[in-house]
């Protein structure tokens, strides 16, 4: 069954990418699908970070340290690999922090 | 002979421009393994939805979706409204193909159509031919899946903390896509902020218990975004 929704997942994924470069050559013209769409990446990722991220970790504490870390690095504009290791890296320290005061 | 040099170096411009994104991946692909053997998918079928579908986010909430024993429309509705913002991408990669470029290498192309190649290929000085693009592919999708592997196989073994530390990558990775540009565009920062507060009303208020993972994406997703295009309509420029 596990393979039916892999197999799903890969042909809308695959349609969504395939369709426009193939058929479509003009550009779309109307300015609220195309506002639509352009802030759909930026919503659709947070909607998936928050509030998950915080049951993603040992303990709520760990994870919110790493999120403040990874926002601020983001603000930094350091880039995608930086700012995942430095949550990775503030996540982890905080859990033994936690682990060690505790 | 003079055309099978030019092509030769196309292809090796394109694997070099992917060799960053490939490392990339590597390590962002490494939480998509331990998340998905944590949903209860095999190491298999974990490198198997990696190598088709090269998408972090979709296969991010399809992972969720397998978990909590979602259907299928559920699941197609989610792919869909996420993965949307790739059609976008295609269309304005679409300009930028060479002329030459046939239909079967457009359907090649398509394939791997994801943020970073997209970065990638539209910051390209010349027009796009299919061996750069081929090449600008092959590692992203071989580090994504590698990735995907390594983090199934270790994810199991790892000590718990290492593997709650490394959990964390995708969504640090999400944090580096989205504040930065709503550091700079206020109705980026006004749909972000509304999609965000969307999404936990539904998480913690009990009358919105009944709404999946999944379907709660799609939601908060879709509200936030059409409420942001009617309210500020991006101009022109600032089309991606």
């Amino acid at each position: 069954m596990i393979y039916v929704y892999i197999a799903v997942m890969a042909i809308v994924t695959y349609l969504i990418r395939m369709i426009p470069l193939t058929a479509f050559r003009k550009k779309i013209k109307n300015k609220y699908i195309k506002s639509f769409l352009y802030y759909v990446p930026y919503t659709c990722l947070t909607a998936m970070t928050l509030p998950a991220v915080f049951y993603a970790t040992g303990s709520l504490l760990s994870a919110a340290a790493g999120m403040v870390v990874a926002v601020v690095l983001a603000l930094k504009e350091r880039g995608l690999v930086a700012v995942a290791a430095g949550a990775c890296v503030t996540v982890f320290v905080a859990e033994w922090l936690v682990h060690i005061l505790a | 002979m003079e055309k099978n040099i030019l092509i030769n170096g196309e292809f090796k411009k394109g694997l070099k421009d992917g060799v960053p994104i490939a490392l990339g991946y590597l390590s962002v692909s490494f939480s998509v393994g331990i998340m998905a053997v944590s949903g209860g998918l095999s190491v298999f079928q974990g490198a198997l939805m990696s190598l088709t579908n090269v998408t972090s986010a979709g296969q991010f909430a399809g992972i969720q979706i397998i978990a909590a024993g979602g259907t299928i429309l559920e699941l197609i509705l989610t792919q869909f409204i996420i993965n949307l913002r790739y059609a976008l991408m295609s269309l304005s990669l679409s300009q930028k193909l060479s002329e030459g470029m046939t239909l079967w290498q457009r359907l090649v192309v398509a394939f791997a159509n994801t943020d970073e190649i997209f970065a990638v290929a539209m910051g390209h000085a010349k027009s796009l031919t299919f061996p750069y693009m081929a090449g600008l592919q092959i590692l992203p999708i071989l580090g994504w899946t590698l990735g995907t592997i390594l983090g199934a196989v270790a994810g199991g073994i790892l000590p718990k903390p290492l593997g709650n530390a490394l959990s964390v990558a995708l969504y640090g990775m999400f944090v580096a896509v989205v504040v930065p540009v709503a550091k700079k565009a206020r109705p980026v920062l006004f749909v972000v902020i509304l999609a965000a507060a969307l999404s936990c009303v539904i998480y913690y208020v009990p009358i919105f218990s009944g709404i999946s993972a999944g379907m709660s994406i799609i939601i908060c997703t879709a509200v936030a975004a059409a409420l942001g295009a009617v309210l500020f309509p991006v101009r022109e420029e600032a089309q991606p």
